[in-house]
């Protein structure tokens, strides 16, 4: 194994990381709620619809950092190496992946794993070991 | 007041999937690539999150309501399904694939990307076609 030393970022990623705790704290602390990125918004698009405020201005509060981000000339840089059927098949695995699964890398792999719930270890070792192995297969045996 | 502190809570998330770097699909593709030239970053986030999440779920646990009255909706599933295990399964191929999960597809999409926005579309199809497939087969909804 080689480290990545030119694009490693300890210090920021765990910054990022405390602020990332700090909102799930938040939320469940003054609102009662797991924050689930994926439940979230799943929850918006199952019937019967109910407390959607809460959902709405959450999402609106993710949308909305990197929209005052590019006001403050400190865009957020994405760099997006999938194609375009690449992405819109990734998108369709992620969305039906996660609700069958009851949560992604914020509800299990952050909360859940805070929780102590050993059913979101096992969906987090589940989700890291295919992206591993989806990437291993992408770059190393297909070599795109 | 309570689609106020979600807001805030994701706001805040928003803030920390950027400071992270998470908000980069090549940066959360080098976690992925261990093979490769690995970026350990993604780890650091995670420890970040969890620190601040599990002190926050440690006060969350002991309480029936949460500081706004309103009630602690924690998770009470325990068990480890084939539905939670294909799910994660399906989502980290996903996950690999674009190097986005639900959070910060958002961020990017807030970005201004068109490919998250394409994403993000994608990703809202499966959730619905979740949705269908749990109201075309009622014996099985409800069991996450």
């Amino acid at each position: 194994m080689m480290i990545d030393l030119s694009h490693f970022t300890p210090g920021l990623s765990l910054i990022g990381g405390l602020l990332i705790g700090a909102a799930a704290a938040v939320l469940v602390l003054f609102n009662g709620r797991i924050a689930g990125i994926s439940g979230i918004l799943g929850g918006l698009l199952s019937l019967p619809r109910k407390d959607m405020a809460w959902r709405i201005t959450f999402l609106l509060g993710m949308i909305g950092a990197p929209v005052i981000a590019n006001l403050l000339d400190k865009p957020a840089m994405a760099q997006i190496d999938a194609s375009w059927g690449g992405i819109l098949v990734a998108g369709f695995l992620v969305g039906l992946g996660t609700r069958y699964a009851s949560g992604c890398t914020s509800g299990h792999g952050v909360c859940g794993i805070s929780r102590g719930a050993i059913r979101s270890l096992v969906a987090t070792l589940t989700f890291m070991a295919t992206g591993f192995l989806t990437v291993f297969v992408q770059r190393h045996l297909l070599g795109g | 007041m309570t689609a106020i502190t979600s807001l805030l809570a994701g706001l805040i998330f928003g803030i920390g999937l950027m400071v992270s770097g998470m908000s980069n699909p090549a940066k959360v593709q080098g976690f992925l690539d261990l093979a490769g030239r690995w970026d350990p970053s993604l780890a650091f986030v995670m420890a970040g999150a969890i620190a601040i999440a599990s002190i926050a779920f440690l006060i969350a646990k002991r309480r029936k309501r949460s500081f706004m009255g309103l009630p602690m909706q924690l998770p009470a599933s325990t068990a480890v399904t084939p539905r939670l295990v294909l799910g994660s399964a399906a989502f980290g191929v996903g996950w690999g694939l674009a190097g986005l999960c639900p959070g910060p597809a958002l961020v990017v999409l807030g970005a201004g990307y068109p490919k998250a926005w394409g994403f993000v579309a994608a990703m809202v199809a499966g959730m619905i076609v979740f949705e269908l497939l749990e109201r075309a087969a009622p014996r099985v909804a409800g069991k996450r």
